[in-house]
């Protein structure tokens, strides 16, 4: 058993290992290389750098459009999951603890939204968005975004909401609570869990989003990191070193904000995906 | 029955979600069947109604078909090789291992990265001459690669591809763990008692009861693969020469860059009702058994 058993340890971690510097070194080596100047990159591209150089980093870190991009995904998030979550708690509420004609009807046609890949909207989406003369508009991302994380949304909270025990809503109302004040008072305090996680995966899918703030926002001013990530590529396009130090801390947020919130991550996307 | 008063206030709970739903949502594919009849330039008046012809030349341009073949193509390779290893690593972080959470954490990262950076990442990555996978060929002695991958035709996609793998396979992993930690112990241990090998165990044991979340994992593997973008546009623009153009490159080359917006909406059509008849074929005919087994507890606990 003994020898044979590490023998097998030895070789699962091997593979382990293997997978892992799959994962890893693309990573590394942007964080390394964002420390040389782009002249190193081709003489040494695999060592640590000869002089460690922060220029690049300092520099962005320097540069006020950087801080306007994140301040502008950062508040975008927030709205947007503000209002997704809003209106599907709401819908889901009623669509889990109340019997109406069509209650079906209207949960199906908010599934239907799971399996609808943005791509498809985003061309007829710009034409409206145009017409409300919602371009160069934040809520011109923010309300789409809210409406696509809708399905999703409404699916996880619906799940929840029916695990309430309906003896809980009976003693509410026999103490006088109305439709509202339940929802409010009883039910949303004891979803904190659930609104939790949905609002984790509002936020990441809002700040990683390229194709609706691409198209919506021509002025800087309103840009986020996602595109301004693109534009730097093009402008920078021949300084590899700046480019890949922009990325890097690009990726800072979204990270630490994993480091945080993985739980709620991986629990809501593993929930959705599987009661969908 | 209950009252007005009732009815009212459901009413109230669902208009806004409602509202959104219809404005954002649906309101856009009826936007997009009725212009997809029309040749128009994005501005001015509809008034060049073609009827069909917009379709008709769809599928008489020989770089559609071939979006649509290098669609099933990536979605082939997920099923066949990001699917299997994705299965294969959470099998092997299921076992008794030091430092599992950490490897766990770590294959899930590159998910929540956005798509532009990922792809901004690997064009570095990929750059001909001074990225490091040119240098990593050349240690290894294959310099017939350098200065391939996303710049070649026949690299293009099998480098995507790797891209694709490297950013979501750690999510596909989430899932099939999920699926591993919903089957009970004593199952397994009476199939050891049984004489049952590891492999025996896996394939009569663990594989079957993981068929829900194979299944889940599958359909999100179409959808996604069918709907990619970011990453594509990012790194190739669907270049060089079409070579790794998807449906969604195309609607967006040919709404936003060329004008004819009558054409990207047809396309968008096109995009829609393959989605749509996928997902209600799946839905019923593969997925009909699972819609009440959910595989995991779920809620993050």
């Amino acid at each position: 058993m003994n020898a044979r058993g590490t023998a097998r340890g030895l070789s699962l971690h091997a593979v382990v290992w293997l997978i892992a510097a799959f994962v890893v070194v693309p990573l590394v080596y942007a964080v390394i290389s964002g420390f040389k100047s782009t002249g190193e990159l081709t003489t040494n591209p695999f060592g640590l750098p000869e002089q460690w150089k922060a220029g690049n980093y300092t520099g962005i870190l320097g540069d006020v459009t950087f801080w306007r991009q994140m301040a502008n995904s950062a508040g975008i998030a927030i709205a947007t999951t503000f209002c997704t979550v809003a209106a599907a708690a709401m819908a889901a509420f009623v669509l889990a603890r109340y019997a109406f004609r069509g209650r079906e009807l209207f949960y199906t046609l908010f599934t239907i939204g799971l399996m609808f890949p943005f791509a498809v909207a985003v061309l007829p989406l710009f034409l409206m968005l145009r017409t409300f003369g919602l371009l160069d508009n934040p809520l011109g991302v923010i309300l789409p975004q809210a409406a696509f994380g809708l399905p999703m949304t409404i699916v996880i909270l619906r799940g929840f909401f029916r695990t309430v025990p309906a003896e809980i809503e009976e003693a509410a109302t026999m103490d006088g609570c109305g439709t509202f004040r339940f929802f409010w008072k009883i039910l949303l305090p004891m979803a904190r869990p659930a609104l939790g996680t949905v609002s984790v995966l509002s936020v990441v899918a809002s700040w990683n989003n390229f194709f609706l703030p691409l198209l919506v926002f021509n002025d800087p001013k309103w840009q986020t990191i996602p595109v301004g990530v693109q534009q730097f590529q093009g402008q920078y396009s021949t300084d590899y070193a700046l480019v890949l130090a922009y990325i890097v801390l690009a990726m800072v947020p979204a990270l630490a904000f994993y480091a945080v919130a993985e739980r709620q991550l991986i629990g809501g996307l593993t929930a959705g995906a599987t009661k969908g | 029955m209950r009252g007005w008063g009732e009815w009212a206030s459901v009413a109230w709970f669902l208009v806004p979600a409602l509202v959104l739903f219809l404005v954002f949502v649906l309101a856009p594919i009826v936007v997009a069947v009725f212009t997809g009849f029309f040749k128009w330039g994005g501005i001015g008046p509809l008034d060049d109604f073609v009827g069909f012809a917009n379709y008709t030349k769809l599928f008489d341009d020989r770089v559609f078909l071939g979006d649509l073949g290098r669609g099933l193509y990536l979605i082939v390779l997920s099923i066949t090789v990001q699917l299997p290893f994705a299965l294969f690593t959470a099998v092997l972080l299921n076992q008794r291992l030091r430092g599992r959470a950490v490897y766990r954490m770590l294959f899930f990262a590159p998910y929540i990265l956005s798509e532009v950076v990922t792809a901004v990442l690997f064009t570095m990555i990929f750059l001909p001459g001074a990225g490091m996978a040119d240098h990593l060929v050349g240690l290894l002695g294959l310099e017939g690669l350098q200065g391939k991958w996303l710049a070649d035709p026949s690299t293009v996609m099998p480098t995507l591809f790797v891209v694709m793998i490297w950013k979501y396979f750690g999510f596909h992993m989430m899932l099939f763990l999920a699926g591993l930690q919903g089957i009970p112990a004593e199952i397994l241990e009476a199939a050891s008692i049984d004489g049952a090998g590891a492999w025996q165990r896996f394939r009569h044991v663990t594989l079957p009861l993981l068929g829900p979340t194979i299944r889940i994992s599958v359909f999100l593997s179409i959808i996604g693969s069918i709907q990619l973008f970011d990453l594509v546009w990012v790194m190739t623009a669907g270049g060089p020469n079409h070579s790794s153009e998807t449906m969604a490159i195309a609607m967006f080359q040919f709404g936003f860059k060329r004008y004819q917006v009558g054409y990207a909406s047809a396309i968008s059509v096109v995009l829609f009702m393959i989605s749509l008849v996928f997902s209600l074929f799946y839905q019923r005919y593969v997925l009909r058994r699972d819609l009440n087994g959910a595989v995991t507890a779920g809620g993050g606990r």
